[in-house]
């Protein structure tokens, strides 16, 4: 727990930046969806972190204890991750349907497909 | 911090990872580390939420997708020029967000600005107005309760999209040109 103050966060943005690869570079729909999701958690893990106080415990009342981690936060994460998976089924069933109407899950050859079709 | 070591080597491998199938089940191990990581770092609810809705119901419908879906990725052709502009990007983008953290208050600072403003009336106030140890609970469901509703509002969304998308009895306009039938 004593290291270096930072290192959460940038873990945070290595993580962030390993999906945003993920997003831009690849030019499957599947693996786009999958580094948007690691992109997620990566803010998640940010939020978390920052709610966290040295030597406190779980935010759950109790007489013994005094210093707690900061609820809100957790709250807002909560929130977050259930709402990330509604749009990721969302965005899972977009690519299904794109399958039926392109036979394809590639960058590329949709944009080819649309291309010739024009 | 081990994990956040691991993290970053697991989410790697899932980029990585030409075929699907791995990188989906490393999605999960990916998911379950966060979990771990945030039972670390004391948020207990967001943990076990994350463990089984990120590790559980995300891993199974990537699962069903990538079933539905071709399994495997299919190599990038020209790889030297196409990979190049999106390193500089990420990389460009990196360095500015490292920047960013520099002026962020240390980990674990009781003092940092997120700690003093109303958080604490959560922790002083919710045992006599709500009743509940778990302060987590009572912001989630008595203080930001329009939240969780709002929530609810966009799952309902989510699941009524989806079933337009992909519901059964429902014919797709298939197009001409396709390459390959399924």
């Amino acid at each position: 727990m004593s290291f270096p103050g930072l290192i959460n966060y940038w873990a945070v943005a290595a993580l962030m930046m390993i999906g945003f690869y993920a997003v831009i570079a690849h030019g499957n729909l599947v693996k786009k969806v999958i580094g948007l999701n690691i992109f997620q958690a990566a803010m998640f893990i940010f939020y978390i972190s920052m709610a966290k106080v040295r030597g406190g415990t779980a935010p759950i009342l109790d007489d013994d204890l005094s210093v707690f981690s900061n609820p809100l936060p957790h709250v807002l994460i909560l929130t977050a991750i259930v709402v990330g998976v509604a749009t990721t089924a969302l965005g899972l069933s977009l690519i299904v349907r794109i399958r039926d109407a392109y036979g394809s899950v590639e960058d590329e050859e949709i944009r080819a497909i649309e291309a010739a079709s024009d | 911090m081990t994990l956040l070591g691991f993290l970053v080597a697991t989410a790697l491998f899932v980029v990585q990872a030409r075929n699907l199938f791995v990188s989906v089940i490393l999605m999960g191990l990916f998911s379950l580390l966060v979990a771990g990581l945030f039972m670390v770092l004391d948020a207990v609810d967001v943990a076990f939420t994350e463990a089984a809705v990120g590790a559980g119901i995300s891993t199974v419908l990537f699962l069903g997708t990538i079933a539905l879906v071709a399994p495997k990725e299919r190599p990038v052709a020209p790889r030297s020029r196409r990979q190049l502009l999106p390193f500089l990007v990420v990389g460009a983008t990196f360095a500015l967000l490292i920047f960013g953290t520099l002026d962020m208050p240390l980990y674990g600072d009781p003092n940092a600005p997120i700690h003093v403003y109303v958080a604490p009336r959560y922790l002083e106030q919710s045992a006599t107005e709500i009743g509940i140890p778990n302060v987590v609970t009572s912001v989630l469901a008595s203080y930001r309760g329009y939240d969780t509703l709002g929530e609810i509002t966009v799952i309902f969304t989510a699941a009524l999209g989806v079933m337009m998308l992909i519901g059964r009895g429902r014919k797709f306009p298939r197009r001409r040109r396709e390459t390959d039938e399924a």
